[in-house]
């Protein structure tokens, strides 16, 4: 793929303390976040090289503490970076003015916070309509568009409340309503559904799946929730002490952990229902012609989902077939079962 | 964290600090020589005439022409200020000025506030608002009042706004606030008075500098409010706005000043309260008002209207407090779709009706004869009266009652036990307390003290403190002020001491909570301990049938025929049936929440009110000083320790129960050390506002630095005065820097916050 990255981060760091552009000319790199912090200063983000390409979902996973809130405050300027480069569309965005950094959230990016971070004065309408407000669109148009989206996360005929007069889950459709409110290309999720129980969680992934499907925005979404990650990402970047221990597809970092930290995440996981037959499938050219009767499997099935067929049919080799039903590769029931209960001892 | 060894050698060096300070003391007893004190009134330089000569240069001088800041400041309170003050006047009560409409009849006045309380908080509010106002205008102190609260109305706004905004840019910029924050730790501890010379010099006597001093009094809790509010936005608001892409100022006022909205009201509260503290107070400098008939009536020993007119001030204090405390907590509310609009506006429409109507009513009864009560009466229509002070109620209509209080209270104190009670306290304070203390602190030689404070200094804070208390110390004693600034230290230390004894027993009590059962199973002690938790909690009811019943005395003009005593008195059994049927209807009152709310209401109080049952009990010398400090300090004392009390997390007593503690184990075990950090910062305040208080006692006839303060009001000694009140400010200062890092390290330690 050729196509430009819509964000791309090339050796970002940000560390705090009280002068960190000169401590950090005196790193020589690949300091240990240990040292940093023994020279007073905290490595909130540690050389982090990633792209985002466009209408994909990039979800950052790490524990607290672990730097991806401030990764995502990096990349929309929110923090200022100790050194790299981070570019948006091609702009480096650290050289942006005042003015053009403001251009650049009014026309492109919208965020969502953990805890919402609504204006406690205004009603849903004035939270949502905040944006548009601040770009200077007459009231009539804004009004207009804040009932559009109001609609679209499903508060219609909440209008005018406040948002201490709402649940938790429905402040955060507020939050989510506001961020979509000016259209933006680039969208920031800061661990939007930690703050909710378990089932509204649920119930807002639901719901946040179908907008982007609606939507197809581009997407940096934050979570602490292995679960979560697995459910949403198209990639996942795992963070430890504000360095990126690997970048990779869901069912790769299940198959194929490249840390042991990004090993012991997987390890309670049940890889079952994250690997797909498509990447256990092998090439056409690479299975030598063994004979593949029957039914084909779809490739964006995933494992636990052909679990009975498994077990029941006993082809060595099952087809795997894509979208279109055009065969593609074949899967090894070996293979496959060996996922879906584990190897032999 | 402060390691075990800099713990131990601290201690040491305090030690020997207090020791060399002990020595010194003894050596004097054999040669006067170390005892360094100067001379009173003569400092180590001559600081009054070097500031006089300075504020002499830059105030300019009008009649040579030679400018400087005078000129400002006088077009200032010549110019907009006077206009502000004159409108606000003509309009309240009815100064002859522009723009000549006024005065607006009370009851519109009376009426507007009233919906306006409803809106605010609802029926008691507004039962509140129009009491206080109806007691105003019918106890015949409206023009009094209104000539108050015209300067409020224009100060209260001014210093809102220019706290607000140096507020916001100490919170901007931390150059700004490094400045500010040592200069309003000055004016917070600077005596009044400091304030009042001035202001008058400058801006001329009368309402123009009465309300530039209460301006420049009440700021300083508004500029710290605003930058603590903005500074306590939450970050996630914050990141919010500035996603949605505002721009500097659009994140101010669009994000950062309404999501402060609480903080900021709350500063605004504190404006308001202490505006009208120190407008009261500004009487000593001419400005009328109710301050100045309470200080005009106090001088004659008119105990009855003065307390009265004490009684207005507290009403008023409340009410203020308490409306502005409803607007803090007040949250917007949103109307279903489709409300009409009169409904959303109903109360700016029924308060415009009400105004409207009542001027109109004042317009039809203007030329009615002003009858007073006892007139109306005769001619057997109380309604005629009404209608006859429908436009403005004057004083010889009034339902004051001073003489007869005056002669009530003459009797109760002519009671001999009474007297004789309070000649036992005073004689025995004065002479086997007071004095002596007085004497041996006078004695100490002045390296005695100063190496005392410093070695307290030194305890808590290492060496930057033992300087920073020593040298506050060091300055009191070579501005020349050395005696008074001890007789002040001494008046301070007995009243915070007494209320002390009085006030820490008193809040352990109460923050027991709920009362015991009253029943004689366990024996007399518990129940007698029961019967006065009992009576205590039914204080306030008890005042508040007091004021129901007396009011419909006074209305009801039986004071003179009928004696509310009296067996066949309405009045009392009309008090006996409200207190019982407000007995029956809040049944479950706590103690602390009882004493919580007195202490609350006391709050509010301008200090003046303190002196009026100092000077009633005890007349006029030191025991009625100590009297005024000791009650006026037990409102931050008992406040802070039963919060301190309250405030130890329930696991911690819970598990001081199963450990089988018994109920004093567990106090002196569990809940007194860790209320400790919170008690000093109550113990602080009351020493803070007994440096206040001994300024205000004064007038009662002290001969500390407050005396020479006052006199200096009299004349144009701006030097002296400043001096005065940095004596006064260094004291305070010390105090107050050595108890708060004592807190802040017992809490550190505690690991509270």
């Amino acid at each position: 793929m050729t196509a430009q990255p819509v964000i791309a981060a090339r050796n970002v760091w940000k560390l705090f303390g009280p002068d960190p552009k000169r401590y950090f000319s005196s790193l020589q790199g690949g300091e240990s976040f240990e040292k940093i912090q023994a020279a007073g200063y905290i490595a909130g983000v540690r050389d982090v090289s990633l792209e985002v390409a466009k209408g994909e979902m990039l979800v950052v996973m790490g524990l607290s503490g672990s730097g991806k809130s401030t990764l995502v405050r990096c990349f929309s300027r929110l923090h200022e970076i100790t050194a790299g480069t981070i570019e948006v569309e091609g702009q480096d965005i650290a050289k942006l003015d005042e003015r053009g950094l403001i251009e650049l959230r009014r026309r492109k990016m919208g965020m969502v916070f953990q805890s919402f971070g609504l204006l406690p004065h205004r009603t849903v309408l004035e939270n949502v309509a905040f944006p548009l407000e601040m770009r200077g669109q007459d009231r009539h148009e804004r009004r207009k568009r804040a009932l559009e989206v109001i609609e679209l996360v499903g508060l219609a005929g909440r209008e005018e409340y406040f948002p201490r007069e709402l649940s938790g889950g429905q402040q955060q459709r507020v939050g989510i309503a506001r961020s979509l409110a000016i259209e933006p290309d680039i969208w920031f999720l800061d661990e939007p559904f930690s703050a909710l129980d378990p089932l509204i969680r649920r119930e807002m992934q639901d719901e946040f799946l179908r907008l982007q499907e609606l939507l197809g925005k581009t997407i940096v979404f934050i979570t602490h929730d292995f679960d979560e990650a697995l459910r949403l990402a198209d990639r996942i970047a795992i963070m430890k002490d504000g360095a990126v221990e690997q970048i990779d597809t869901p069912d790769r970092i299940v198959m194929d952990p490249q840390t042991e930290y990004v090993r012991k995440f997987t390890e309670e996981i049940e890889k079952s229902r994250v690997v797909m037959a498509e990447s256990l499938m092998i090439d056409l050219a690479q299975l030598n012609g063994q004979s593949m009767a029957g039914d084909p499997v779809k490739s964006n099935r995933t494992i636990h989902e052909l679990a009975r067929l498994l077990i029941n049919d006993q082809r060595p080799v099952f087809p795997v077939a894509d979208e279109s039903g055009q065969i593609i590769g074949g899967l090894h029931r070996q293979s496959a079962l060996d996922v879906l209960l584990g190897e032999e001892k | 964290m402060m390691t075990e060894q800099a713990a131990s050698n601290r201690k040491q060096v305090a030690l020997a600090l207090a020791v060399a300070a002990v020595a010194i003391a003894i050596i004097k007893l054999f040669t006067p020589l170390v005892d360094l004190r100067l001379p009173e009134g003569q400092g180590l330089l001559p600081w009054a005439d070097a500031l006089d000569s300075f504020f002499n240069f830059i105030k300019g001088d009008i009649q040579n022409e030679r400018f400087g800041l005078m000129h400002i400041t006088r077009w200032i309170s010549e110019g907009p200020l006077e206009f502000l003050l004159d409108t606000t006047a003509n309009l309240m009560y009815g100064k002859n000025r522009w723009p000549k409409i006024g005065p607006v009849p009370w009851p519109a006045i009376v009426a507007s506030v009233g919906v306006l309380a409803y809106w605010l908080g609802g029926w008691r509010l507004t039962f509140l608002a129009l009491g206080t106002l109806l007691w105003t205008a019918l106890i015949g102190q409206w023009d009094l009042a209104m000539q108050t609260l015209s300067v409020l109305v224009v100060a209260a706004p001014i210093a809102f706004f220019i706290g607000l905004l140096l507020g916001i840019a100490s919170w901007k910029s931390s150059r700004v606030e490094r400045v500010l924050k040592p200069i309003l730790a000055v004016l917070q501890t600077l005596p009044f008075f400091t304030y009042l010379l001035p202001a008058v010099i400058f801006f001329k006597v009368g309402p123009t500098a009465g309300a530039v001093a209460t301006i420049v009094y009440a700021m300083p809790p508004m500029i710290l409010m605003t930058a603590l509010g903005l500074k306590s936005v939450s970050s996630e608001v914050v990141d919010a706005g500035y996603m949605s892409g505002s721009s500097r100022w659009q994140m101010l006022t669009r994000v950062y000043l309404p999501s402060a909205r609480t903080e900021i009201l709350v500063g605004l509260n504190q404006v308001i309260m202490l505006c009208l503290a120190m407008v009261v107070l500004t009487a000593f400098i001419g400005m009328p008002g109710l301050g100045a008939k309470l200080l005009a009536m106090m001088n004659s020993f008119k105990i009855g209207r003065s307390f009265e007119i004490g009684v207005t001030i507290v009403l008023l204090a409340v009410m203020l407090d308490r409306l502005s405390k409803a607007w803090v907590m007040k949250q917007p509310e949103h109307f279903e779709k489709s409300t009409p609009w009169w409904k959303k506006h109903w109360a700016l429409l029924t308060g415009l009706t009400l105004f409207i109507g009542f001027i109109g009513i004042a317009q039809l009864s203007a030329d009615a004869p002003h009858y007073t009560l006892t007139e109306g009466k005769k001619q057997g229509n109380v309604l005629q009266y009404m209608w006859g002070i429908s436009d403005e109620v004057h004083r010889t209509q009034g339902l004051s009652q001073g003489k007869s209080i005056d002669k009530a209270i003459k009797a109760f104190l002519e009671i001999d036990s009474v007297q004789a009670t309070t000649n036992w306290i005073r004689g025995f304070l004065i002479v086997d307390v007071l004095i002596p203390f007085r004497n041996f602190l006078l004695s100490l030689p002045v390296p005695t003290i100063v190496l005392l404070v410093a070695a307290a200094g030194y305890l808590v804070g290492g060496l930057r403190s033992a300087l920073v208390a020593g040298g506050f110390f060091v300055m009191v004693a070579v501005s020349g002020w050395w005696d008074r600034s001890v007789i002040t230290l001494y008046t301070v230390v007995s009243a915070v001491t007494l209320a002390m004894i009085i006030g820490l027993p008193l809040a352990i009590w109460a923050a027991r909570g709920a009362a015991p059962p009253l029943t004689l199973k366990s024996g007399v002690g518990p129940f007698l301990s029961g019967l006065a938790g009992w009576i205590f909690t039914k204080i306030p009811l008890a005042l508040l049938a007091a004021v129901v019943a007396g009011s419909y005395h006074f209305f009801s003009g039986q004071s003179e025929t009928m004696n509310f005593l009296a067996p066949q008195s309405v009045s009392l059994y009309l008090f006996v049936g409200v207190f019982l049927l407000l007995c029956f209807l809040v049944r479950n009152w706590r103690r602390d929440s009882v004493m919580l709310a007195i202490v609350d209401t006391a709050q509010t109080f301008p200090s003046f009110v303190y002196l009026i049952p100092a000077i009633m009990l005890f007349g006029i010398n030191d025991v009625a000083v100590i009297f005024s400090i000791l009650i006026f300090t037990l409102v931050p004392l008992l406040r802070y320790t039963i919060e301190g009390l309250r405030g130890v997390p329930p696991e911690m007593t819970e598990a001081a129960d199963m450990s089988g503690a018994s109920r004093m184990q567990k106090l002196f075990n569990v809940q007194l050390p860790l209320a400790l950090p919170t008690i000093a910062i109550g113990f602080n305040q009351a020493i803070m506002f007994a440096f206040f208080m001994v300024i205000i006692a004064a007038f009662i006839g002290t001969q500390d630095l407050g005396q020479e303060l006052q006199r200096t009001l009299a004349g144009t000694d701006l030097g002296k005065n400043f001096v005065l009140g940095i004596c006064v400010a260094l004291m305070a200062l010390t105090f107050d820097h050595i108890i708060m890092r004592w807190a802040d390290q017992r809490k550190a330690a505690l690991g509270l916050n």
